[in-house]
């Protein structure tokens, strides 16, 4: 019983919103600050039951380690931001988090990003995705090197940067309409599946 | 007016119902149309294949239900080929909103095939995503105590052998973000994780990169990459049930393009003649 009434009120705010197509109006309003409140009331929830609860609380209660008070604090002082006179403590925190985030993703971001993409990139003249490939890296670089103007052959060598620049928006832009097609047919599907029991 | 400004001056509702018809017609009264392989699928599916019973695969669901129409398919085909194969998953996720749903998928997908704390278990958030990927390739039970329900890792009889990356054989990230940027970067480098991506459509293209510098070994990209792997395994899902609304919509989506230019190019040389 509980998983039809819910089936029902997921349709019935599921076409609240797709009413929104016809014209703003206050059934999608509704379903939007709904939408809203329950995300923001789940995430506070999911929150605190494993993150506070399980990863400050139990230590603390079961195991004795009062020691998790330590990152405890510094997070808390996050919220020093609010208060105007004590602002300037929110530094320590955003401090930590920026030297050890950096410490960990400077090296490894480079490999990853840099020297592995730069070393699959430059690949023997074997096939023709290679050359191609390599033409369009070369190329698209040179059109975001601003320090020479665009004109004779490095004009031309940005126009073919340029090209390839267009066709991967194209790319980007057809996978994008695939992507919102897709979720409109989840939606639809959920409609007439679980809800109408009329589609396969 | 004439039929290239009636056109460009069309009412976009015409067009969602049309979109709608495209999307709804082919799920009452299916076509059936043929979903072809992609090499990118296919080797996340042949190397799951070739792994021996017992093996371990990570499936990170770090998705939420806004990408549940895309990324939740994937997901269900992957891990019942897993169990299909015997091999043991362990599940979490990187996504606070995705937490429940994460619970709720391998549930779903284990239901009368797999036991929970012998062939599979689900470990839940922990906030922090780079840091989490890098500590659980030191020992998992560290950022992970407990499962989702609360049980200690020590009480689950398949953690036993599972301390960190070195005991899992592939790691499978499926992100409606960018999380798998963060799990090639800390676990496939620093690592060396075996990792393969399935995400939405939208991000696809982002990540083909990975794909060509071989720092991911597959990639399954939105609801047509789920529907393939469906076609892989066998078991005809939503995914599968959605590619003919999607061809259709295609068409549809691509006729509407080339009219749009035909009428801007017919009323700019309508301008001109006028002129």
């Amino acid at each position: 019983m509980g998983t039809v009434i819910g089936i029902w009120i997921a349709a019935g705010l599921t076409l609240c919103i797709y009413s929104f197509l016809y014209k703003d109006n206050p059934f999608y309003k509704f379903a939007e600050h709904l939408f809203v409140g329950v995300s923001a009331g789940y995430t506070i929830a999911i929150t605190w039951h494993k993150v506070v609860t399980r990863l400050i609380w139990s230590p603390m209660k079961d195991d004795g380690n009062f020691a998790v008070l330590i990152p405890a604090a510094i997070g808390l002082l996050m919220f020093s931001r609010f208060i105007p006179k004590y602002r300037w403590l929110i530094r320590w925190p955003m401090g930590f988090m920026i030297g050890v985030g950096a410490g960990a993703a400077i090296p490894r971001t480079m490999q990853s990003l840099i020297f592995e993409q730069a070393g699959a990139t430059l690949q023997p003249f074997t096939t023709i995705n290679s050359i191609v490939i390599t033409i369009g890296v070369l190329c698209t670089l040179i059109y975001f090197f601003f320090s020479v103007e665009h004109k004779g052959p490095v004009g031309v060598v940005s126009k073919v940067g340029t090209f390839f620049l267009m066709v991967s928006f194209g790319a980007a832009f057809g996978y994008t309409i695939m992507a919102r097609i897709s979720l409109l047919i989840g939606r639809v599907y959920f409609l007439l599946h679980d809800w109408l029991h009329i589609a396969q | 007016m004439r039929i290239p400004e009636k056109l460009a001056n069309l009412d976009r509702r015409y067009i969602f119902i049309l979109i709608a018809l495209t999307v709804i017609m082919p799920l009452l009264l299916p076509i059936g149309m043929p979903i072809t392989e992609t090499s990118e699928v296919k080797s996340v599916y042949d190397y799951i294949e070739e792994l021996p019973p017992e093996s371990t695969i990570l499936i990170a669901l770090d998705y939420d239900p806004a990408a549940l129409a895309e990324l939740d398919p994937m997901a269900l085909a992957l891990l019942r080929h897993a169990f299909a194969k015997k091999i043991k998953v362990v599940g979490m996720t990187l996504w606070v909103t995705g937490t429940t749903l994460g619970d709720i998928t391998m549930r779903k997908a284990a239901d009368g095939i797999a036991q929970e704390g012998e062939d599979y278990v689900y470990l839940g958030f922990v906030p922090g995503a780079a840091n989490v990927i890098m500590r659980m390739g030191e020992d998992i039970s560290a950022i992970f105590p407990k499962d989702y329900s609360g049980r200690p890792l020590e009480e689950i009889p398949m953690m036993n052998s599972i301390k960190n990356y070195k005991d899992i054989a592939l790691v499978v990230d499926l992100a409606a973000g960018s999380t798998p940027e963060a799990w090639v970067v800390y676990a496939g480098t620093k690592y060396d994780q075996t990792i393969a991506v399935g995400c939405t459509a939208v991000s696809a293209v982002g990540y083909y990169p990975f794909l060509n510098s071989k720092q991911i070994i597959g990639l399954i990209g939105g609801m047509k990459g789920a529907a393939e792997y469906e076609s892989m395994t066998g078991n005809r899902g939503t995914a599968t049930a959605g590619m003919d609304s999607q061809s259709i919509a295609h068409i549809a989506i691509i006729l509407l393009i080339i009219i749009a230019n035909v009428s801007y190019f017919a009323m700019r040389k309508n301008g001109e003649e006028n002129h």
